[in-house]
């Protein structure tokens, strides 16, 4: 691999957790539920994925008990801000603190263990490309899973009935309720798929990017990934674009110091989400932009008439 | 058989007292159970967690220190909350006001004046309240929503200290390391009680409370804040400006925690750190949620999440347990609070029968029903 | 009180006594406790200080007793914790981590009677004693091995806070890797962190990337290490034998080693002789070891081993004149060594760092 393969491959593997919790708080948020709990949901998926696969050897079970973890921490949330119409806000925040909180006493033996790493899949003939090779078709599972997730939650919210509903949830969910539409329901899978997709971003950091067991692995990715998701518009093919600006600023500010170029790596650091505070006025204030994009009912409980 | 939840014509007074209990007793049993699971002896672990820190001077003494920011925090966002206005930024609130109210000592290290102290607070108070308007502002001005940009803020204030700590501010004997010099002794916040960490931010803290009470009781402001958040549309028939109130009740909060930054920082700190707290402004966020917005409530509720701290810090060398334990705890609280909560606004029903067909919504556990809407 | 009963009294307080004196006199154990900064098994600098104090407990058996607690805060909770040991009995406590520094001198000043031991800081008090390992000892070593290992003539260095401690390694591990290839240079990249995996991690590939092909750090995690073993380059462990992380990556460690001074000043307790001291012990004292020597060739080894030796006998200075700032300019003329307190205020590069110091 060249340096620029690699510096990209770099890029690619810091913005893939990112990425992941973000792809399932779009959903979540694009029916209406605003759930700040990804940061606890993505740690209780790296506990899950480094002790199960630590204990069994097998990456696959690994990234399974991740999403189960992830998904089971979702629920908490839904029970309480969905079942109980609690504040989404305050609910989001326990579950944060819950599953940071767990990771302490729950790895305490892990830490000086090395862990398991996923292995690396070649997809034939493709991964001998030039450049492109190495970079998409020499990866771990969860890259292919991650780019599959990505179209198909594009493909699902923009061209299936189900995905149309979905929306429709979150941009009113009383008219929704009106029309037949089971909302609590939609919005309680939209809320586990969300707990899934931050399990699997755990999963990646506790099998992929540095398979050491750390009770602060997370690292605040997760308030990253809501912010890529107004970074992004609620739109899953920027997503993708916004994660790898977000991998790279977080990259490149350390190539800038091998080479020696003082940049203040605090500015580059907090760059995503003064941009994310621009791009949130800028969509608020084009009326146009607001209507196609933003879940109108974003993080209002939802009571169902009789 | 399903659960039903029926909106109650008036909130329920029993309720109002009785659910934060519930809700305490609840996180205890829950405590209990997670014990057992980490092979600990239940009650030995919440004797641990919320008596011992209890039976020694001193600890009771660390828990007024831990106490003072989460209350002086708590109240500020009480009064957001009650406005339904969502300030979650607290913590890059008080890590301005630290900032700001740290410009005296660290620029004018030789001045010994009795005004430094003051003059710190008030500057202190003020970049929190800046801070604080950023996302009020927008929200108000462009439709932001105020949840996001606060949350934001937080991050940008985090690596706009660091970035000082490292430049600008960071002390000139202090070998590179990133931190400001050591406050002088006119800009520390004076010891309340000889030989403890208690400061008379503890008053600050206590005189805050009736101030609040005062303010949202017996004053206009206070009851349009109510207003706008409980019934928006009367509030604009009445001819309050929810805008107002918005801006208004964030900018308390921010100053509040603003305050609460530079007592910590010109407190048991003594100089700015890169890591100033341990999250108290997101812990104050429980804090205002486990006291109801209540201001004497929210002193009760501060003194129990500070007990879960020390409790954890104990939890160490009595229990070999991860002191993250409090964390646990602190979010189990939050989420039985929430849940209890319910309990104020609605009544539980068991309904034996099945759910009529010509309903829509199809069942999920728990449904929430609202009879007057 | 009736006269019979206070005679009763009288005669169970000599029996009291007499049973007392007559049995073993078993002193109470001395409570020694411990401050990490980190947690007790992070495989690298608490983990040393956590084997130090077991070490401890094994060569004084019964008449030690230890409490620590871990992953403490440094801010303002660093106070209240290091107190936590004092209420709780201990006598001598060990606080390990540069960033205790100001908490320990204000707990002390507050319990006389308590002594403390502070690592790697520079205030004392009558209790308080400073310690500290001459780390750039070892660090010259593994400069001179990344040199003569080296094909790219490239290090990179994973650095966490600019002050002095960490650039003397710096500076100690370049002039080691000149004294081989005088050509060597060397790439940083500064953290801000002591612990934390994923960015290490991230600066570990971002370092091959530019072509280091040996990688050496001053933060505490195996996640270079487990890097380097990924790329097929090496590296060095740091504070502890990270062998178990990379078994094809790591040539050696330099490891901590406080257990022989903790089980010295615990004695010192005991015997009633401690004072406050101010130490710096290296190599030769053992405070400063080198884990064995791997995947090296065996003249490699056998040049480490004699510059150790050199090291030990004092006869090899890694500071030693002539020494050029990155500047230029003359810093310790031909002939001398650099002094004590010239190191430990250490603010300046040596020639050959391809890096601006953060100033």
């Amino acid at each position: 691999m060249g340096i620029a393969e690699s510096v990209v491959a770099t890029i690619i593997t810091a913005s893939l957790p990112l990425l992941l919790a973000a792809l399932g708080e779009l959903v979540a948020e694009r029916s209406g539920v605003l759930n700040l709990g990804v940061e606890g949901m993505m740690m209780m998926g790296a506990v899950a994925a480094f002790g199960i696969a630590f204990a069994t050897g097998n990456g696959g079970l690994g990234v399974l008990a991740a999403v189960l973890a992830g998904m089971a921490m979702a629920l908490l949330f839904a029970g309480v801000a969905l079942g109980l119409a609690a504040n989404q806000v305050a609910a989001g925040l326990a579950l944060t603190l819950l599953g940071l909180g767990l990771a302490g006493p729950i790895g305490e033996g892990w830490v000086d263990r090395p862990g398991v790493k996923l292995p690396t899949l070649d997809v034939p003939v493709l991964s001998d490309l030039p450049f492109v090779g190495p970079l998409l078709f020499s990866q771990d599972p969860l890259f292919y899973l991650a780019v599959a997730l990505t179209a198909g939650v594009a493909w699902f919210l923009f061209r299936t009935r189900p995905g149309l509903i979905l929306r429709s949830v979150g941009d009113n969910p009383h008219s929704a309720y009106a029309l037949g539409l089971p909302v609590l329901r939609i919005r309680l899978a939209a809320v586990l798929f969300g707990g899934a997709c931050a399990g699997l971003a755990g999963a990646y950091l506790a099998l992929v990017y540095t398979p050491i067991y750390n009770e602060t692995m997370t690292g605040g990715r997760g308030w990253i990934a809501l912010a890529l998701v107004v970074f992004a518009t609620w739109l899953p093919v920027r997503l993708a674009v916004g994660a790898l600006l977000f991998g790279a600023a977080s990259i490149l500010q350390l190539h800038a110091q091998a080479l020696g170029v003082g940049v203040p790596s605090q500015l580059l650091t907090a760059m995503p989400y003064l941009v994310t505070i621009l791009v949130l006025v800028l969509i608020s204030r084009n009326r146009v932009l607001l209507r196609s994009h933003t879940p109108a009912s974003l993080g209002q409980p939802f009571v169902p008439e009789r | 058989m399903r659960i039903e939840i029926l909106k109650r014509p008036q909130n329920s007074p029993l309720m109002a007292v009785a659910a934060p209990l519930l809700a305490i007793g609840l996180t205890l049993i829950t405590g209990a159970v997670i014990f057992v699971a980490l092979g600990k002896d239940p009650l030995y672990g919440l004797y641990v967690f919320y008596v011992e820190p209890l039976t020694a001077l001193w600890t009771i003494e660390e828990l007024a220190v831990k106490a003072v920011p989460l209350i002086l925090i708590a109240l500020g966002l009480s009064l957001c909350y009650r406005a339904n206005a969502w300030n979650i930024g607290a913590e890059g609130q008080f890590t301005l006001g630290a900032i700001t109210g740290a410009i005296i000592p660290v620029y004018f290290p030789e001045w010994n004046s009795w005004m430094v102290l003051p003059l710190m607070l008030v500057m202190g108070a003020a970049g929190g309240l800046f801070w604080a308007s950023i996302p009020a502002f927008l929200r108000v001005r462009f439709g932001a929503s105020e949840i996001l940009t606060s949350l934001m803020l937080v991050y940008v204030a985090q690596h706009f200290l660091d970035w000082l700590l490292r430049g600008p501010f960071r002390n000139p004997n202090g070998f590179n390391y990133g931190e400001t010099r050591i406050f002088q002794e006119a800009a520390r916040v004076p010891i309340l009680i000889a030989d403890t960490r208690v400061r008379i931010g503890l008053v600050i803290a206590l005189v805050a409370v009736p101030l609040i009470w005062f303010l949202l009781r017996r004053t206009l402001a206070g009851f349009a804040v109510d207003v706008v958040g409980q019934a928006p549309r009367a509030a604009r028939f009445g001819g309050f400006s929810r805008n107002k109130v918005i801006v208004g009740t964030f900018m308390a909060s921010g100053a509040f925690a603003g305050l609460a930054g530079i007592l910590e920082a010109a407190g048991p700190l003594g100089q700015l750190k890169p890591v100033l707290s341990p999250g108290y402004g997101f812990t104050a966020i429980i804090v205002a949620f486990v006291g109801r917005l209540n201001p004497v409530a929210i002193v009760f509720a501060g003194i129990l999440i500070a007990l879960s701290y020390l409790g954890g810090e104990a939890a160490q060398i009595s229990l070999r347990l991860s002191e993250k334990m409090a964390r646990v705890f602190q979010g189990v609280l939050l989420f039985y609070v929430l849940a209890c909560n319910t309990l104020v606004h609605n009544r539980i029903r068991i309904v034996r029968s099945p759910r009529p067909a010509s309903a829509p919504a199809a069942g999920s556990a728990v449904e929430v029903g609202n009879g007057n809407r | 009180m009736p006269r019979s009963l206070v005679t009763v009294a009288a005669a169970i307080g000599v029996i009291i006594t007499a049973t007392v004196a007559g049995s073993q006199p078993v002193p109470p154990p001395l409570k020694v406790g411990f401050i990490y900064v980190g947690p007790a098994n992070d495989g690298g600098w608490t983990q040393g200080h956590d084997q130090a104090r077991q070490e401890m407990e094994a060569a004084l058996g019964d008449r030690v007793e230890t409490t620590y607690l871990e992953s403490v805060p440094t801010g303002a909770d660093a106070d209240r914790q290091i107190e936590r040991l004092v209420r709780a009995g201990n006598q001598l406590i060990f606080t390990t981590s540069f960033e205790f520094m100001d908490p320990t001198i204000r707990v002390a000043a507050q319990f006389p009677n308590v002594r403390f031991e502070h690592a790697t800081g520079f205030k004392r008090a009558d209790n308080v004693a400073i310690y500290n390992a001459r780390f750039y000892e070892g660090r010259y070593v593994i400069g001179q091995i990344a040199a003569r290992m080296s094909t790219t003539g490239v290090a990179g260095y994973i650095a966490s806070f600019p002050i002095p401690e960490v650039v003397m390694g710096i500076n100690a591990f370049l002039l080691g890797a000149q004294s081989v290839n005088p050509e060597f240079s060397l790439k940083v990249i500064w953290l801000y962190t002591w612990y934390d995996p994923g960015r290490e991690a991230d600066a570990a590939k971002a370092l091959i990337d530019q072509g280091a092909d040996i990688l050496t750090q001053h933060t505490d995690s195996p996640a270079p290490l487990r890097i380097a073993e990924e790329r097929g380059v090496h590296g060095f462990g740091q504070a502890h034998d990270m062998i178990a992380f990379a078994p094809n990556a790591q040539y050696t460690a330099i490891v901590d080693h406080w257990g022989s001074y903790y089980t010295e000043r615990a004695q010192a307790m005991l015997d009633g002789t401690w004072s406050s001291t101010d130490i710096w012990y290296g190599l030769e004292e053992g405070m400063v070891q080198m884990a064995p020597f791997t995947n090296l060739p065996d003249d490699v080894v056998a040049m480490a081993e004699e510059t150790i030796e050199a090291i030990k006998s004092g006869e090899l200075h890694p500071f030693h004149g002539p020494i050029y700032r990155q500047d230029g300019t003359l810093a310790i003329p031909e002939g001398q060594v650099i002094p004590d307190a010239d190191l430990l205020a250490m603010n300046w590069y040596v020639q050959g760092v391809d890096d601006r110091l953060p100033q």
